[in-house]
């Protein structure tokens, strides 16, 4: 076998992650009144707009979590022996991105480098003469003749690009118009113009839009992409573009994992504190003040070094330095989780103790309903709505804080490439003249349209799930 | 202005509210004429353009709100043509309102004075001191006693009458020439609600002020108004001198309000009720907007809206009936006609006397701990509840009355355990429920259930209908298997008029009364003996009310069920009690059959609260002479008068009162009293 597969933790959490959203999904389309929320959202053009861009994002980081060792060549005595390096789908997919490194800073699309430096210049007379000048870039526009040829190069590879992405997007709505069209019984154009019109039926119109703007840059990128640095390298040279698409499955892990440690925290310790009052709350009141009381910043300063020093002193532990940054990366994860859950505690504990004096509530008492049937079937579903709003601001807050903590030092390991490590080293490109401005315009643009994409899915989902809502939109 | 000019003039008033591209009309040409010294109620149920039309005069609209047309002269100007600016000074200086409540009006962090002052600053321009001796003035014009204190306080420290007086003394600090009173007395206690009326009555004669009452409450209207109108879907539908409105309603709707309230007279029988809703903003009928519901209706009623026909001088009303002279359904024709069954015989009572009781509460007493201080000791205790007893037998009713505060809903959630009691025993059907655990109590509570005041906050709105009902069968295992659980649904909707398409839709997608019903029978689906209704009907319209009592009479004679009926509405208690319990800060203070206790009431307390009850029947009951009127307000539960709790209010206290509570004095085999002035002779 010429690789072997790794299946490192944050892997194993991010595939059970998507088991439990295929469960989900299979849950709920078997219970139709959930099965119609799921339908409302379809019919919310944002959301499905929204959906479709962290579809995208979403199949980025998930090819980026199937890790495997590449077998190195020659491998001595018949065995097989495997690279230290741990490679993802995506780092195969992106290898002449991955590989081809410049020396230092280059603007996107650069053909020379963006500093002077002396370099030897072999005068036609063949003395060799030191000049300062920006040198020609080792792979950055590297096949073209004459770099004045440059800019049409360009031209003719982004026209081709949107001709390829028109042809691919007609397709696609093509296939789905069909395919409509053969379940609705109606003509092709019929089911074709049907896609457009806005009103009854999943928001057609947004997805393809979405995804008519997704493959004019994919196309745009994968037509650059060989012969240029779409958006520039940074300072050792590595090309912006595959950094950014490796920070994605970092925000990824950051928000998602942390999420999950948070969520049965701050859900549970608040239902229950809300809920039974009494000792319970004081203790829970107790803990989180105090915890609330610690500046965030030192507290998970403290358990990052803790755990730094652990896995330093326990190199036994890792095959591999992927292995090594992937357990750093989880157990920030799990400090963040531990450290952010107070908010979301404090804000489901008082509605816990308004919910609980409704008279449904008491309703359900009057039956003799066990606590946690109350909590489970009138207390939780009346309080989603507040978990997933909670869920999306703290997804955005959650990417950020890791590029605070970068900056402190203690946030994800050096080696690991993330929206944090990319923005904290903009910090001294920003001082340079002249500005380096592309490594943080590109994170900015990508850290942007993730996050509003979840915003605007989770302001969709929260829409449809509330029974109040769609009653004053009907 | 012409002297002989009305001092309010409303002419075709139409106003809608913006709902995406479309304006849907609220209120539909409604015009009244209002003058000085006069008092117009506008009665109605909720969303009929009430509220809407007085907001709409004040062009105080909310964001969605908008006047699409008609002319609203007040003292001579047209108001809806006037700049901003001066509209401003028509606020508070020309017109004022007050709204209906009290403790949402007034800014919580500012103190009483400052906000008089404000008012005073813009209309009087009056600053500092000046300022100061007129709110003193103002204060002291609305009977808040100690005016120079309340001054300097903030509204918390007030209670909800005396907000309400601070509220009707902001209105007067402009010198108002009209106040549009919006519900003001709705979310206040009967005694409170006639001091708030009376008040409003003297200032009104004292200045000669203009007043729009808006009310859905017969016995308001009947207590202060001139003139009614009545509207109805945001028209005005009648408009009728009070002696005329009450004597002799020409509207089928107004005619189908008075037949829907329930008292006495209409005990045993079935009350009025009006089928169907108001119709939607965005489907109104073209004809006549009663037409839907209307017994006389035929076809030019739905394809030709009534013009005005008037069988009075000053009385008008917009129906086709009217068209031909003494076509109009004879005015109380249903208004006797019910009364047939009467009170209960004395058989009845006597047999009630000797069954077992299904229910018996002794001494029962519900204490909440008053914590203080960092290590939370208890520092006293608030005794909500403080040694009531009682008995019910099946198929019977009591109603436990009280004003709010008195702790009878903490007797409700008592007896059903919801509530620990401090003491006292609780007995069901010869069980004592006191001290159970909740697992021992778990089969018991099949045998009690509840329906709450609020149907928008009864009601998980994430559930469906169906796993609302089904959840009481749910948890005690009644119908098991899906199939025959959902026929079980289906036929608990049916019996409470429900379509058993219901069962797959939310609680959002009904009206209140709907709602209503769908919490009953949430309540029967356990077969229960005992249904404790926590003033069912408070949060409803008189025509939907009275759809619910029905539907709660119909299932006691069918499934002889037995209700602690706990209210604050006598004319309910009247229709559908068979005993009832007066409380007063934790304590029964009266208990009898409704014909001792209502006819003859002997505490002086429970005299107070029915002579406070503005009836609504002018004709029917001639009006109080013996008005008596309530000082002050419920004293604290956690710190009650010593002595009978009565007394600081009390018109016959004496120094017995001020040194220990009264025992019981039975004065017949049910009727028993608490109060020293029967002591002696008993």
């Amino acid at each position: 076998m010429s690789f072997q597969p790794v299946l490192l933790w944050s892997d194993l959490l991010i595939w059970l992650l998507v088991a439990g959203a295929v469960a989900l999904g299979v849950l709920s389309a078997r219970n139709p009144p959930l099965r119609a929320a799921w339908a409302r959202v379809g019919r919310s053009r944002p959301g499905m707009a929204a959906a479709t861009v962290l579809l995208a994002f979403l199949a980025v980081g998930l090819l980026d979590s199937l890790h495997y060792r590449p077998a190195l060549p020659g491998g001595e005595g018949g065995r097989t022996v495997y690279s230290v390096e741990v490679l993802s789908a995506l780092d195969a997919l992106l290898t002449p991105l991955r590989t081809r490194n410049e020396k230092t800073y280059s603007a996107p699309l650069a053909t020379r480098a963006h500093a002077r430096e002396a370099i030897e210049v072999r005068a036609p007379d063949g003395s060799v003469r030191q000049v300062r000048d920006y040198p020609r870039l080792r792979h950055g526009g590297a096949h073209l003749g004459d770099e004045a040829a440059r800019d049409a190069d360009v031209a003719a590879r982004l026209l081709r690009a949107c001709a390829l992405a028109a042809g691919l997007w007609l397709a696609l709505t093509a296939a789905v118009a069909a395919r409509r069209a053969a379940r609705d019984g109606r003509g092709f154009a019929a089911a074709w113009r049907g896609l457009w019109r806005d009103g009854e039926g999943f928001a057609w119109n947004a997805v393809l839009g979405a995804l008519a703007a997704l493959l004019l840059l994919a196309c745009a990128l994968a037509a650059l992409v060989p012969e240029y640095h779409v958006f520039g390298t940074d300072k050792v040279g590595q090309d912006v573009l595959y950094q950014v698409l490796k920070s994605v499955r970092t925000a990824l892990v950051i928000g998602l994992v942390t999420t999950l440690v948070m969520l049965p925290l701050a859900v549970l310790l608040g239902i229950v504190a809300g809920y039974f009052r009494g000792w319970a709350d004081d203790a829970i009141q107790y803990l989180y003040t105090t915890l609330n009381s610690i500046p965030g910043v030192l507290l998970i300063a403290a358990a990052v070094l803790m755990m730094q020093v652990v896995i330093d002193t326990h190199p036994q532990w890792f095959a591999t330095a992927a292995e090594r940054a992937d357990l750093r990366l989880l157990a920030l994860c799990l400090i963040l989780g531990m450290t952010s859950w107070t908010g979301l505690c404090r804000l489901l504990r008082g509605e816990a103790l308004k919910l609980r004096e409704l008279e449904y509530i008491q309703a359900a008492q009057a039956f003799g309903v066990s606590d946690l049937a109350i909590i489970g079937r009138h207390l939780l579903p009346n309080l989603m709505h507040i978990v997933i709003i909670a869920l999306v601001m703290d997804f955005s807050s959650l990417v950020l804080a890791e590029a605070v903590l970068s900056y402190v030092g203690i946030g994800v390991d050096p080696t690991m490439i993330s929206f944090g490590t990319m923005i904290n080293n903009a910090r001294m490109e920003l001082a340079r003249e002249p500005v380096v401005w592309w490594s943080l315009a590109a994170a900015f643009f990508f850290m942007f349209a993730l996050v509003l994409a979840a915003n605007l899915l989770a302001d969709a989902v929260r829409d449809a799930f509330d029974p109040r809502m769609t009653g004053a939109a009907s | 202005m012409n002297r002989d000019d009305p001092l309010l003039s409303v002419r075709d008033l139409r106003m809608g509210f913006a709902d995406g591209r479309r304006v849907l009309a609220a209120v539909e040409g409604v015009g009244f004429d209002l003058a000085a010294g006069e008092t117009l109620a506008l009665l109605g149920e909720s969303g009929c353009g009430k509220s809407a039309t007085a907001l709409s005069l004040l062009r105080l609209l909310p964001a969605a709100g908008r006047i699409l047309g008609g002319e609203v002269r007040f003292a001579g100007r047209d108001l809806l043509s006037l700049p901003e600016s001066e509209m401003r000074a028509v606020r508070g200086g020309g017109m004022a309102m007050i709204f209906q409540e009290p403790a949402t009006s007034l800014n919580p962090v500012l103190t009483v004075g400052r906000q008089i002052g404000e008012v005073l600053e813009r209309h009087a321009g009056l600053t500092g001191e000046g300022a100061r001796a007129r709110a003193l003035a103002l204060l002291a014009d609305v009977g808040i006693a100690d005016p120079a204190r309340r001054l300097d306080e903030y509204p918390f420290q007030l209670s909800g009458g005396m907000k309400q007086r601070v509220m009707i003394a902001m209105a007067l600090a402009g010198n108002p020439r009209l106040l549009v009173a919006d519900e003001p007395t709705t979310a206040l206690d009967v005694t409170i609600q006639a001091q708030i009326l009376e008040l409003l009555g003297r200032l009104q004669a004292e200045r000669g002020m203009g007043i729009l009452l808006i009310t859905h409450d017969l016995g308001v209207v009947a207590r202060m108004a001139t003139r009614v109108g009545v509207m109805y879907a945001g028209e005005l539908v009648e408009e009728a001198p009070r002696a005329a409105f009450f004597a002799a309603p020409r509207h089928p709707y107004t005619q189908k309000l008075f037949a829907a309230l329930p008292d006495l007279a209409r005990r045993g029988g079935r009350l009025e009720t009006i089928p169907g809703q108001v119709p939607p903003l965005a489907a109104m009928p073209s004809g006549c907007r009663f037409a839907a519901r209307c017994p006389h209706a035929w076809q030019r009623c739905r394809d030709e809206a009534p013009a005005w026909h008037a069988p009075a001088p000053g009385h008008r009303v917009r129906c086709h009936l009217l068209e031909t002279p003494g076509g109009s359904v004879a005015a109380g024709t249903s208004v006797g006609a019910s009364a047939v069954t009467g009170v209960p015989d004395a058989a009845s009572v006597a047999h009630a006397a000797e069954a077992a009781p299904l229910l018996a509460v002794t001494d029962l007493r519900v204490h909440f701990p008053l914590r203080r201080g960092l290590l939370q000791r208890t520092v006293g205790h608030v005794k909500a509840v403080d040694g009531v007893s009682l008995t019910l037998a099946r198929g019977r009713t009591l109603a436990l009355v009280g004003e709010s505060g008195c702790g009878k809903t903490t007797v409700g959630k008592a007896i059903l355990q919801l509530v620990a009691p401090t003491g006292g025993s609780v007995r069901l059907d010869g069980c004592q429920l006191v001290g159970l655990g909740r697992q021992a109590l778990r089969p018991l509570r099949r045998q009690m259930q509840m329906v709450f005041q609020d149907p928008f906050a009864s009601l998980n709105p994430r559930m469906t209908v169906g796993e609302i009902i089904g959840e009481g069968m749910a948890a005690f295992a009644v119908a098991r298997p899906a199939g025959e659980r959902a026929a079980a649904i289906a036929a608990l909707l049916a019996q409470v008029g429900l379509d058993a398409a219901a069962a797959g839709r939310y609680p959002h997608e009904f009206s209140g009364g709907q709602r209503q019903r769908i919490a009953i029978a949430r309540a029967l689906a356990v077969q229960p003996g005992l249904i404790v209704c926590d003033e069912p009907t408070s949060a409803l319209d008189v025509s939907v009310q009275a759809q619910i009592l029905n539907l709660l009479g119909t299932l006691q004679a069918e499934l002889g069920l037995a209700y602690l009926f706990i209210t604050h509405n006598f004319a309910v208690v009247e229709y559908l009690a068979h005993e009832v319990a007066v409380m007063y800060l934790g304590r029964i203070v009266e208990r009898g059959n409704v014909a001792e206790v209502l006819r003859t009431p002997r505490h002086p307390y429970t005299q107070a609260l029915l002579s406070a009850v503005p009836s609504p029947r002018p004709d029917a009951r001639p009006m109080q002479q013996d008005f008596v009127r309530l000082p002050g307000e419920t004293p604290s539960p956690a710190n009650p008068p010593a002595g009978c709790h009565f007394h600081p209010r009390c018109p016959r206290a004496s120094e017995a009162c001020r040194q220990r509570y009264p025992d019981v004095t039975a004065l017949s085999p049910t009727h028993a009293v608490s109060c020293h002035l029967y002591n002696d002779g008993a």
